[in-house]
């Protein structure tokens, strides 16, 4: 090409190619000296005291995971029962032919997706007020499912609902044309393919919950029930040193993050099989 | 009797009348091929036989039982029809063999021995009998459709319905799958078959029905309707079909 824009000259010796890479040198210039300010300005003597204190930690040290981690991985675990189970129904009650059956659904799903979970668990403890004499059946445990069910029912709902739709039509119609009822074709068909389509966000809901139980802490548990933050935190009082809440941090990350890898893998292999 | 016999069968979509007063029979054991032009209605017609589609008016009676009464319990007569799909449609999360034992389990009652048993002949008869442990996924086209064959004879249906069971195919599949229905014609099978196949319709059909429009315009034996068309719109359609370059 000889057009004139062809010859444009390179500005007193530095070529694009030189300036985007001294560009990126200052960039690694700035973060280095952030980070050696910082290192100067902490205390390591003081983070050591309070952050890594191992007196502190030993003496939380087997509780941490005999009582508080089992006690999450219990109230995540029976909370994403419930609300696997509810949020399945909610989403076939969303198709339902019944209209007030979708309406119930999707009032449902408004009104969990829009309030925090803590209002969730605030209420929760007060619903023997509107019913006098019921109690929610095992305690704190069973307050527990049902206050994490109720907030992750709402979520769950809308994935499965994804799920259904993104079962092709065909699979419906080769089962009815087999003789099923719409309900067996479902239970049979369908429904076991939408939960497979949606198990990497369902897994994400895991990570999600997992994080959520603990607002257990507002029930009002013993020193049995205690739950990985309330566990932290107690101890951090205890002994005046916040190590124990980087202690249940860093357990809740050992099973976060875990999670989260595996969704991310099942996602890709996913998208890469369909 | 006539296995199927429909009367002034109308089907319409909001305004648009996709079937617009459709006559017709199927007696028992014989092989009917619907041809015709895309959008013609042959997949409608299929479809409203065994009540996939709900016709608008008109009767419908299959193997004695009026399919268009309100009362009639549709899954008793659509587990004595079998029918195959353009899109094979399998059931992707189940083996070969589990697709192919669901529904007599699930519908028929019957045990899992019998099922599976009954599951494995058919799949032989398709000549699959080594893939009963295959996932759909796994397989070719042609043996995803055999299988769904398979599926639909272990039924023991009265009636099986093909819509365009080879157009989704490779070409050299083709031949696997025609070969299955043609053996199925000859073993005297009531067959309804939507195809574009015309060397397989002149072969094994014994009558052949030209559809255009939402009606029927042609309706007789192979040697007439194929061979000697006497319409206008099925010469055309027959040129078109049978010399596309042309
Ligand atoms: N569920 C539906 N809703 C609205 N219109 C439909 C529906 N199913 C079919 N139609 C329309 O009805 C007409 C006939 O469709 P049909 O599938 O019966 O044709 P066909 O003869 O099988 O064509 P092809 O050879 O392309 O399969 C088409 O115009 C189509 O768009
Ligand atoms: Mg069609």
């Amino acid at each position: 090409m000889t057009a004139p824009g062809a010859t444009l000259a390179p500005h007193r010796g530095l070529s694009p190619r030189d300036r985007r890479r001294l560009g990126r040198g200052a960039q690694y210039v700035v973060l280095v000296a952030i980070v050696v300010a910082l290192a100067c300005l902490a205390d390591w003597g003081a983070i050591k005291q309070s952050f890594l204190n191992t007196q502190v930690m030993s003496d939380g040290l087997p509780r941490l995971f005999t009582v508080a981690l089992k006690n999450t991985v219990i109230y995540t675990a029976s909370g994403y029962v419930v609300g696997f189970a509810l949020g399945m129904l909610l989403a076939l009650l969303r198709q339902s032919s019944v209209a007030p059956y979708r309406w119930i659904s999707a009032t449902y799903i408004e009104i969990f997706r829009g309030l925090p979970a803590l209002v969730i668990f605030l209420m929760i403890g007060s619903l023997p007020l509107a019913f006098p004499g019921f109690q929610i059946p095992g305690g704190v445990y069973g307050q527990a499912a049902l206050g994490l069910g109720l907030v992750s029912a709402a979520y769950m709902a809308e994935t499965f609902r994804a799920g259904l739709q993104a079962v092709p039509k065909g699979q419906m119609e080769a089962a009815r044309s087999l003789g099923m009822s719409h309900g067996r074709a479902m239970l049979s068909i369908v429904v076991p393919q939408a939960i497979r389509i949606v198990i990497p966000p369902l897994t994400n809901e895991l990570v999600l919950l997992f994080k959520d139980s603990s607002l257990v802490l507002f029930l009002g548990v013993t020193a049995a029930q205690v739950e990985l933050a309330k566990f932290g935190n107690d101890q951090s009082s205890i002994f005046a040193n916040p190590t124990p809440i980087l202690a249940s941090g860093l357990t809740y990350l050992l099973i976060t993050i875990p999670l989260g890898y595996v969704a991310r893998r099942l996602e890709s292999r996913q998208g890469g099989a369909r | 009797m006539s296995t199927v016999e429909i009367r002034d069968l109308r089907k319409s979509f909001g305004e648009l009348e996709v079937l617009k007063g459709i006559d017709f029979t199927v007696e028992a054991g014989q092989v009917v091929c619907v041809i015709g032009p895309s959008g013609s209605g042959k997949s409608t017609l299929l479809r409203c036989v065994n009540l996939l589609e709900r016709p608008t008016s008109g009767r419908v009676v299959v193997d004695g039982t009026e399919m268009t009464d309100p009362d009639v319990d549709i899954d008793a007569v659509r587990r004595r029809l079998g029918m195959v799909f353009q899109q094979f449609n399998l059931f992707s999360h189940l083996t070969v063999l589990r697709n192919v034992t669901i529904a007599q389990e699930r519908v028929l009652r019957r045990g899992r021995a019998e099922a599976e048993r009954i599951a494995r002949e058919n799949l032989e008869r398709v000549g699959l009998g080594e893939k009963a442990d295959a996932f759909p996924a796994q397989l070719s086209g042609g043996q995803q459709q055999r299988v769904a064959i398979a599926r639909a004879l272990a039924m023991n249906p009265s009636l099986m319905l093909f819509d365009e069971p080879t157009s989704a195919l490779d070409p050299e599949l083709v031949g696997d799958v025609l070969s299955v229905m043609r053996e199925l014609a000859g073993d005297g099978m009531t067959m309804m078959v939507v195809t574009h196949e015309m060397g397989f319709a002149r072969e094994v059909a014994d009558r052949v029905v030209f559809m255009d429009q939402g009606v029927i315009v042609e309706d007789g034996p192979p040697e007439q309707v194929i061979a000697a068309p006497r319409h206008a719109r099925t010469r055309e359609f027959l040129s078109r079909v049978l010399h596309p370059e042309g």
